[in-house]
């Protein structure tokens, strides 16, 4: 593959005390491309997920070992999670958006990181909620709490949220698991657009999701990568017999 | 059916006590509070004299004011912080259980022990004599235990997805608790705030050895004050005024119930959030 | 793997159906090529109408395909095995058409002496719907060199009709009475030709769904 590489993972392997969650992983994670983690609940891709912008770290007894290189530096030697943090944008499987107005849970990522300029926070606001095409809906009423939005606009606007800080990776959580289909769909027409300015990372157990919003696909099983490639490839002809059996739903 | 007979005994035995205990203090206190012999509601803005056998209870009321502002000013700050590191920093530590467990212990306390410490440290051996600082010092020991716990409660009660959420944007620990976490948590730390204002004011053991009994209004923090609980007994034990007795439950009985509604309505408000 | 037991089981129903329709064709053939042999008029009526029953069983396939995909969402192998259950089925109806053209051509004949005995046709026939049981039984078994075997047998086939062709150009040539019947069986020659190439495509499509490649092995 001739694009370039985002993230680099070499010999990962992370374990919780005893318990490895994570064997020997490789990967590469290419820039602005959607790349799927696809596998049964409890096969350490949400683990692997979270090792990119270091939110493992909060998980007492968390044991890391490998090389995780954002743009070719390691991001568990010498680099400073915030800046990370910044960069690798993270949504969540359940929407958290915080109990304040809608303008300050956008205006929250800049602020906390120094902008306090009216002007330019309106702006960013602005073009954060139209990013995650959420502007049209709520640009009457950014005052109003943004817990009487629904389901679909609370998870767009953690979207929006994400944005605002300006990431250069976004990773997903399950992002629609708890959304209706429609709100289900925005969100998935959102990754595809953004996709041209971003590296997406989603973590999905639908298996739809992940052959209509990514470019690769891998399959996690118990802790390793069992097959990764193009989702095309993966979901039309895969090679191994474990994810032929996941991906057409017959893993017992 | 006799085991629902009981209960429905038990009941309106309850309630009947409650009802009892309020009717026969409104009866008894409620009109004196409204007219004294010098004129309606004179009594609560006229000075007492005559060591409260006559005239109102207006400096009691100032002091018991100063008394409630001062303690907040030194318990709140120390059990918020406390509060924040127990639930946001300490982890899962043994100290954890430790601390927790002081704090359980230092509720079961009964006042009168607080009096006795507060009267040696702070009054003798920190010197700050009998007044105003030593009593709202000696009263924020005794309440801290009720502001750390339903702080810790209303901390923890905050999702940890809000806290993921803020520390994913690249904030760090501190802004997430300023920021996220302090404001989630604050209609239930009031509530704790406003309960231990509850116990401050119906106070009296801890304060009879600690801040003095002076009717005077305060002017210093060394100066020895009466409040609404101290003057009551007071008036009672020496038999000065029953008259006055009963007006000043009154008053007291009428704040405490403004204050138990307020806190449950905070912490009804806080439920609404959550979800 | 016991997860998603309905969809297997439509799944197995599916083959099973397509199995029963190869059957069916076959029959059709068989009984073509007897009324041609025993110029039959009867027999040959009768198996026209049959022609009617693979038609509409077809098309009682095709229906559950198609909604198994809009059902199930199926994905690599389920999607590839669908997708060919679909085209065998057209390859078995038009083997099922070739063997009605065959049909009309006996009742065409029925009234004229042969003008030789008839061996290579039956000889064809019967490779060709040896090669279709075998692709039909590779298709449940999904059997891949079963499948690359039935391929090579299309050669033999393709030489007989090449024998033939000549020998039926010299019987035109001897005598211009034969050209009418000559004709007629190079007709004949030429769909027996054409089955056993619908049943090298079956097996192509058997490759198709154990490997996911398309290959062309005629």
């Amino acid at each position: 593959m001739s694009e370039a590489v985002k993230f680099n993972i070499r010999d990962l392997t992370v374990s919780y005390g005893n318990f490895k969650a994570l064997h020997n992983v490789n990967m590469d994670i290419i820039e602005n491309k959607v790349t799927a983690l696809i596998g049964p609940s409890g096969c350490g891709k949400s683990t692997f997920l979270k090792t990119l912008n270091r939110m493992n770290d909060l998980v007492p007894n968390i044991g890391i070992e490998g090389r995780v290189l954002y743009d070719g530096k390691d991001i568990y030697s010498g680099y400073d999670v915030i800046t990370l943090r910044k960069q690798v944008g993270m949504v969540f499987q359940a929407s958290n958006v915080f109990p304040m107005s809608i303008y300050n849970n956008v205006a929250y990522g800049p602020r906390i990181h120094g902008i306090k300029s009216k002007k330019r926070l309106d702006h960013i606001v602005e073009e954060s909620l139209k990013k995650a095409a959420l502007w049209d809906e709520v640009k009457d009423r950014l005052n109003k709490d943004a817990l009487s939005l629904s389901g679909g606009q609370q998870q767009r606007l953690c979207l929006a949220r994400v944005m605002a800080v300006e990431p250069d990776v976004v990773l997903m959580d399950e992002p629609t698991s708890a959304l209706d289909p429609v709100s289900t769909v925005q969100i998935e027409d959102l990754i595809r657009e953004l996709k041209e300015h971003y590296t997406i990372v989603i973590v999905t157990h639908n298996m739809q999701q992940a052959a209509r919003v990514s470019d690769f696909t891998v399959f996690f099983l118990n802790g390793e990568i069992v097959e990764m490639g193009s989702t095309e490839d993966i979901f039309y002809n895969p090679k191994d017999k474990r994810t032929e059996e996941y991906i057409t739903g017959r893993f017992g | 059916m006799i085991k629902k007979y009981l209960i429905w005994m038990a009941t309106i035995i309850t309630i009947g006590i409650l009802v009892a205990i309020l009717g026969y203090m409104l009866v008894n206190g409620l009109k004196f509070v409204v007219e004294d012999e010098d004129g309606i509601i004179n009594f609560l803005f006229q000075a007492p004299k005559k060591a409260g056998k006559e005239g109102g209870i207006s400096t009691i009321i100032a002091n018991t004011i100063f008394m409630i502002v001062l303690t907040l000013i030194f318990c709140v700050p120390i059990g918020l912080g406390a509060s924040i590191y127990i639930s946001e920093y300490a982890g899962q530590r043994r100290s954890v259980t430790a601390i927790k467990f002081s704090i359980d212990t230092l509720a079961g306390i009964p006042s009168i022990i607080f009096g006795l410490f507060g009267f040696i440290f702070f009054s003798n051996y920190l010197k700050l004599g009998v007044g105003l600082l030593s009593g709202s010092l000696t009263l924020s020991i005794m309440v801290l235990p009720t502001i750390i716990k339903t702080s810790v409660e209303a901390i923890n009660a905050v999702p940890i997805s809000y806290r993921e959420g803020s520390l994913a944007l690249g904030a760090t620990k501190w802004d997430t608790v300023k920021r996220v976490v302090l404001p989630s948590a604050l209609p239930g730390i009031l509530a704790g705030v406003v309960l231990a204002i509850g116990r401050i004011i119906g106070e009296t053991a801890a304060l009879t050895f600690t801040m003095g009994t002076d009717y005077r209004l305060a002017d210093s923090l060394s100066s020895s004050a009466r409040v609404l609980s101290t003057h009551l007994y007071l008036l009672t034990k020496e038999g000065i005024s029953f008259e006055r007795a009963f007006a000043t439950a009154n008053v007291l009985i009428i704040i405490i119930l403004i204050i138990n509604m307020a806190s449950n309505r905070l912490i009804k408000r806080r439920t609404i959030v959550d979800e | 793997m016991s997860a998603r037991y309905q969809y297997s089981r439509q799944l197995k129903e599916l083959e099973r159906h397509i199995l029963d329709m190869g059957s069916m064709m076959e029959e059709l053939l068989n009984s073509s090529i007897e009324a041609l042999v025993d110029q039959n008029v009867e027999l040959a009526e009768v198996t026209i109408e049959k022609d009617e029953d693979i038609n509409n069983f077809a098309f009682d396939i095709e229906d559950r395909c198609v909604r198994l995909i809009a059902t199930e969402q199926p994905v690599a192998k389920d999607l590839r095995l669908i997708h060919a259950s679909l085209k065998i089925i057209t390859d078995i109806e038009r083997m099922a058409d070739h063997g009605v053209d065959i049909n009309k051509i006996a009742i065409r004949l029925a009234n004229e002496s042969y003008m030789k005995a008839i061996i290579d046709i039956p000889k064809m026939a019967d490779i060709g719907l040896d090669m279709v049981r075998d692709a039909l039984k590779a298709y449940v078994d999904k059997d891949v060199v079963l499948a690359t075997d039935v391929c090579t047998r299309d050669d033999i086939v393709d030489n007989i009709y090449e024998d033939l062709f000549d020998e039926l150009l010299e019987y035109m040539k001897v005598d211009s009475e034969n050209i009418y019947q000559s004709t007629n069986f190079l007709l004949v020659a030429k769909y027996l030709e054409r089955i056993a190439d619908h049943a090298t495509n079956i097996c192509e499509w058997i490759i198709y769904i154990v490997t996911g490649e398309k290959k062309e092995l005629n």
